[in-house]
């Protein structure tokens, strides 16, 4: 037997390999760590174990010790300790591992258990494979295929149940392809806290239900639908859409707010089709809100800049940088940044701000949090401006201060990178007076009013990295192009801090990022190639006691704080 | 919703059985079909709020079990044992003998209101079979004849009673 | 061999004229004497006497009842409960139905003193929902013994205090598994829970040790506490220790419940002394000795084998008749001592239909909670009913059994071995009458022969 490394781990044998597995694991977690895959329907990481699909049964054995002596029992016929296998087999998502623990999940019983729960669970299900949407990522086409039988004995009539009933606003029900393995149940209740599905009638006729009256709709909807191992319960946004088998992953980040849920961006040709969560066991385990999903819509909303513009008229983006590098040289300048740009972007706007000889502003977004997965701090990388050092202060105060500069003729020029200065309290007037440099996704008041316009990308058109609200630095990257006539944020930034007589910097994320590592202290000795999927804490000390609107949200605690808000 | 102030008492006492309210659950689903012979949704709704629960939570449980009701039932309920015992004694011919005797079909309330007449599983009753509950009451080795008789006393006093109805 | 007279120690009451179910009855006939002695005793002492007796649960699992309450968790700081399962549903079985509303103080007295004996001090009765009037009378008498002191806070003046709560089920089967039982305790829907973890004596009524025991085990308590662990052990025989109800339903001309010292009555003496043999014209054909979920025994069949008797082996060459009523008997020749509810089919009866009638209960009782149990139980309902209803194909009796087979051992809970036995018992011992069943069911239906499905 091999020493366990540490008095936390746990030996054990599975299919014949030895493995040391950390106490309290699961024979479904460790058979994942020795390649082994167990399959399984109702198990979940996160959720209560029920052990009702029966689909993860595996033999289970001990060795073998004399009960009196405690000594080892040894097999003659292999000259190894006996191994007491149990009578029948046991569920894997239910037995944790113990120091010597023997599993077979390729014997005969296991490959009979596999079939008959394969066969039960098809006999009543319905052909919808053609018309269903989980196809290509169903678990049982998956699991019929790898462990099933390959035939059914079933000739009798299937259960009829309610088929597509709307469960609420973003989730379609169809009951009778529900093989009751309460994962959506579990969910609603013990994660998004709103206890409102349940099942109705008993046995084979068991049927999921919503209370007559109450809808599923709670923020937090769509994670049944991503849980839900068939195609059962289905996103509304998603239905008909599209095959899954051809749409393309891109890893991505949540932007709704500083939690920095990690995301899976799907797209096929340049659309994208649907927004799902990725797991990341420090930040949102395996969840997001639905609020985050429907964020990709805004990439073909009405309103999509599309054109760089100098006073109204279209123009080549050298002219138009020409143009605001004028601007920035006659003096006055502010720069509002924003706290939805990217840590990249965040650092061009510093240095822009710098050979402008400009202060840097950042507009406030703050709203309830949910105590879940959306914080009370809407912006996704406030805290990439304070590494970087855009800012030095949480923008409580909003652009009052500005407002006055421009009303006291101080600031004759204001470069607003991805900010609409009207909804971000400033008045009409007040943007009437100054030259706007703007640099934007869609139109607003800000964009009508600039004097020099760069349509820019949205976060599923570009590449970088946010900093959440655990100091977390993580990378999204680019699903789908930026539609003609945008620019990438990071090209305009760098040509304008060069055009205002600052550094020529990269402008792209593989180019720039040795200039950051070498600039801002917290991100030394890294580069965008080596974060991890599941991103990197920083230090953050120097900005701790900060008064962050934030309370708590599923993997973040505020601590206390020690600095009073600034008054600006 | 109204319920006798009999059945409030009998409420309010039966929740300090149990440590948990949810337990409750079951006497409360049965004080309140008691009262008013069914489960409506209302009802549904007001013990879930009385014991500090969600409305799913009530109605999964009044669906499970076959004594609750969601409609109103005759005014007598005719309960047949069909497991093995009774069946192989006869009782799938008794209960044929109370539809024809009101002329009512399994599950639903006959034309003149007066029963419902339906199934349920062994009663515990196996060695006088086959037998019968008529509302609380069990009745033993109820043959066709039997239920015939039955049926006839029923009748006989729905017609006793019909004035003071 | 003569069949031996009954030995009425828990029923002994139950028939007698004059015998009511009040308080004061029972204490004329001695009631709740046992409770006064036993509260003088070191709770310890009386477990030890019930471990001694070999008692064995009279449920339907033949538990050893000493060791169940040997195996709760006294040092979780957690108050232990006791939950009397009074939700007698096993078809064939008809025994606790009279204890609760014959002899009910008879019950409590045995409640008692295992409460005491596990220093538990809240009880709940978990009663079927269709013994409304039973309700009735164990509230009554619960009240009664209260008044008088038996029951509630300061039992007799000893200090120990504890309280019994009726509680009604709403007409669910699986009310009866222990754990199915403790989930509609807590007001949520029956589903049994995955043991390991939750074993009851650990992790049972809002998840702390609870003891759940059958009715009749718990009045077998009262006459240990009261004769002695051991002298109650000389009862019946080693390892099936006192005495049973057994309850004979169907085709025999004395149906009814009769009390015998455990293992020393046989089958054929049960049937043809007792019961007086089969109904005029006919023969018997098959028996289920233990609640439908036990296997069918065949008449006509033997059984060989080995057996301990004693410090002996001999060997054993039985027909069904010679099968003595006890738990290792029926256990070793393939088919179980459960809740002791005897169902006897005579050659009238179509095995089929049998089968069908047994598939219908157990697809309807169902909880639905895990796959083999909820598909595979309707699976075959659906087959035996399109047998009889339909068209009846020589390869069913065949898939009836590969079903079963895919369920027995597969489940969250015993209900899976309990709607699968009768399926492959049947097809085992009875497969030619499905074979030939589709040309059988051709002919005319005897008059007399009544539906089952």
């Amino acid at each position: 037997m091999i020493q366990p490394s540490s008095p936390d781990m746990v030996t054990v044998n599975i299919d014949g390999r030895e493995i040391a597995v950390p106490k309290g694991t699961n024979v479904i977690e460790a058979a994942r760590r020795a390649s082994v895959d167990v399959p399984f329907y109702c198990y979940h990481p996160k959720l209560t174990v029920v052990g009702n699909c029966r689909m993860c049964l595996v033999e289970l054995g001990m060795p073998a010790v004399d009960p009196a002596t405690k000594a080892p029992v040894m097999d003659p016929a292999t000259g190894k300790q006996k191994i007491n296998w149990g009578r029948g087999p046991t569920i894997a998502c239910a037995a944790n591992v113990a120091p010597g623990m023997h599993v077979r999940t390729t014997s005969p019983v296991v490959k009979e258990c596999r079939e008959g729960v394969m066969e039960f669970l098809l006999i009543n299900h319905p052909l919808d494979c053609p018309i269903c949407d989980q196809a290509g990522e169903c678990k049982l086409q998956e699991q019929s295929t790898g462990y099933g039988r390959g035939y059914s004995r079933f000739v009798e009539q299937k259960n009829v149940k309610p088929k597509r009933t709307l469960l609420g606003p973003r989730v379609m029900l169809d009951d009778e392809r529900c093989i009751l393995c309460s994962r959506c149940v579990r969910f609603s209740k013990e994660i998004a806290g709103d206890d409102v599905l349940g099942f109705t009638d008993r046995g084979s006729y068991s049927t999921l239900t919503c209370y007559p009256g109450k809808k599923l709709e709670n923020n937090y909807s769509l994670n049944t639908v991503d849980i839900c191992p068939v195609g059962a319960l289905t996103s509304t946004d998603f239905r008909f859409k599209m095959r899954v088998w051809f749409l393309k992953q891109t890893n991505s980040i949540d932007t709704e707010s500083s939690v920095g849920a990690n995301t899976v961006v799907w797209s096929r040709e340049g659309a994208v089709y649907r927004i799902t969560p990725r797991q990341n066991d420090g930040v949102n385990d395996t969840w997001m809100a639905d609020s985050g999903r429907v964020l990709y819509k805004e990439i073909r909303s009405p309103g999509r800049l599309a054109s760089v513009r100098v006073d109204g008229s279209e123009s080549a983006l050298d002219f138009a940088v020409k143009a605001a590098a004028d601007l920035l040289a006659a003096g006055g300048v502010a720069v509002v940044g924003s706290g939805r740009s990217s840590v990249e972007e965040q650092f061009l706007t510093a240095r822009l701000a710098e050979a402008a000889k400009a202060r840097s502003w950042l507009v406030p977004r703050v709203g309830e949090g949910d105590k879940l997965l959306v914080s009370a701090d809407r912006n996704p990388n406030v805290r990439g401006a304070l590494v970087t050092g855009l800012i030095a202060a949480l923008p409580s105060a909003g652009l009052d201060a500005l407002g006055k500069g421009i009303d006291s003729g101080a600031v004759r020029t204001v470069v607003s990178v991805g900010e609409d200065l009207a909804a971000a309290g400033l008045s009409a007037a007040q943007i009437a007076k100054v030259s706007v440099i703007h640099m934007g996704t869609h139109a607003s008041a800000t964009s009508e009013a600039a004097r020099v316009l760069f349509p820019t990308l949205t976060v599923f058109e570009k590449n970088g990295t946010f900093v959440n609200q655990q100091f977390r630095i993580q990378r999204f990257a680019k699903a789908v192009p930026g539609p003609v006539g945008a620019a990438d944020d990071l090209v305009v930034l760098a040509r304008l801090v060069a055009a205002a007589g600052g550094p020529v910097l990269g402008a792209d994320v593989g180019s720039l990022w040795p200039a950051i590592a070498a600039g801002v202290p917290a991100l030394a000795a890294m580069n965008y190639g080596n974060i991890p999927d599941t991103g990197l804490l920083l230090d953050g000390t120097p900005w701790a006691g900060l008064p962050y609107a934030e309370g708590p949200t599923l993997h973040f605690k505020p601590a206390a704080a020690t600095q009073e808000a600034p008054r600006v | 919703m109204k319920l006798s102030a009999e059945t409030l008492r009998g409420i309010d006492e039966v929740i300090t059985h149990y440590p948990v309210k949810r337990s409750a659950a079951l006497p409360l689903l049965h004080l309140v079909q008691e009262d008013q012979g069914f489960i409506s949704a209302e009802a549904i709704e007001w013990i879930a709020a009385k014991l500090e629960l969600q409305p799913i939570n009530i109605y999964e449980l009044v669906t499970f079990y076959p004594m609750f009701r969601q409609k109103p039932a005759g005014r007598r309920h005719i309960k047949v044992c069909r497991t093995l015992s009774c069946a192989i004694m006869g009782g799938y011919r008794t209960c044929a003998e109370f539809q024809r005797q009101f002329g009512t079909g399994l599950g639903e309330v006959s034309p003149d209101g007066e029963v419902t007449v339906e199934f349920v599983e062994c009663l515990a009753s196996c060695g006088t079979a086959p037998v019968v509950m008529i509302d609380d009451q069990l009745h033993e080795k109820v043959d066709q004849a039997k239920a015939r008789e039955l049926s006839d006393r029923i009748k006989a006093e729905s017609r006793a009673t019909a004035g003071t109805r | 061999m003569p069949s031996p007279e009954q030995h009425r120690l828990i029923f002994r009451h139950i028939d007698e004229a004059g015998y009511s179910n009040d308080l004061a009855c029972y204490v004329r006939n001695g009631g709740y004497e046992v409770l006064r002695k036993s509260v003088l005793r070191k709770p310890e002492e009386l477990i030890d006497e019930v471990k001694k007796s070999g008692l064995r649960g009279r449920g339907g699992a033949g538990f050893p009842c000493g060791t169940k309450w040997s195996l709760v968790d006294r040092k979780s700081g957690k108050p232990i409960y006791l939950v009397v399962n009074a939700d007698e549903s096993e078809p064939g079985t008809f025994k606790d139905r009279y204890i609760i509303h014959r002899d009910p103080h008879q019950m409590i007295e045995g409640i008692m003193i295992s409460c005491f004996a596990n220093k538990v001090e809240r009880a709940y009765i978990y009663i079927r929902g269709e013994f409304p009037e039973g309700a009735k009378i164990l509230e009554k008498a619960i009240a009664e013994a209260r008044s008088a002191g038996f029951t509630g806070p300061n039992i007799l003046g000893s200090g120990y205090g504890c309280e019994i709560y009726v509680h009604r089920g709403a007409g669910a089967y699986i009310c009866g598994e222990e754990t199915g039982l403790i989930e509609s305790l807590e007001g949520k829907r029956p589903y049994p829970r995955i043991k390991p973890p939750y074993f009851p004596a650990v992790l049972g009524l809002y998840q702390c040790p609870t003891i759940v025991n059958n009715v009749e085990t718990l009045c077998h308590v009262k006459h240990i506490a009261d004769m002695g662990g051991e002298a109650y052990s000389r009862i019946g025989t080693p390892g099936n220790t006192g005495t049973r109800i057994l309850c004979v339903s169907g085709h025999v001309r004395r149906p009814g419940y009769y009390e015998f010292e455990v293992g020393k009555v046989t089958m054929g003496q049960l049937l043809n002394e007792v019961c007086g043999g089969p109904l005029p014209g006919r023969t018997f054909k098959a028996v289920i000795p233990g609640g439908s979920s036990a296997k069918v025994l065949r008449f006509g069949e033997r059984y060989k084998g080995k057996r301990k008797a004693g410090a002996e082996m001999v060997d054993y060459d039985w027909g069904v008749e010679d099968i003595p009523m006890d738990f290792d008997s029926l256990a070793m020749i393939g088919s179980m001592g459960g809740s002791g509810g005897v169902i006897v089919m005579d050659d009238s009866t179509s095995m089929v239909e049998a089968l069908g009638n047994i598939n219908a209960f157990y697809s309807h009782e169902s909880c639905g909670q895990c796959t083999p149990c909820r598909e595979g139980s309707l699976w075959m309902k659906k087959i035996t009913a399109r047998m009889v209803h339909g068209e009846a194909r020589p390869e069913d009796g065949p898939l009836l059994k590969s079903v079963a087979d895919q369920i027995a051992g597969r489940t969250i809970c015993a209900f899976g071995e309990a709607c699968a036995w009768p399926t492959q018992s049947f097809i085992a011992k009875f497969g030619d009458e499905f074979k030939g069943y589709a040309e059988a069911k051709k002919a005319p239906r005897p008059d007399g022969v009544p539906e089952l499905v």
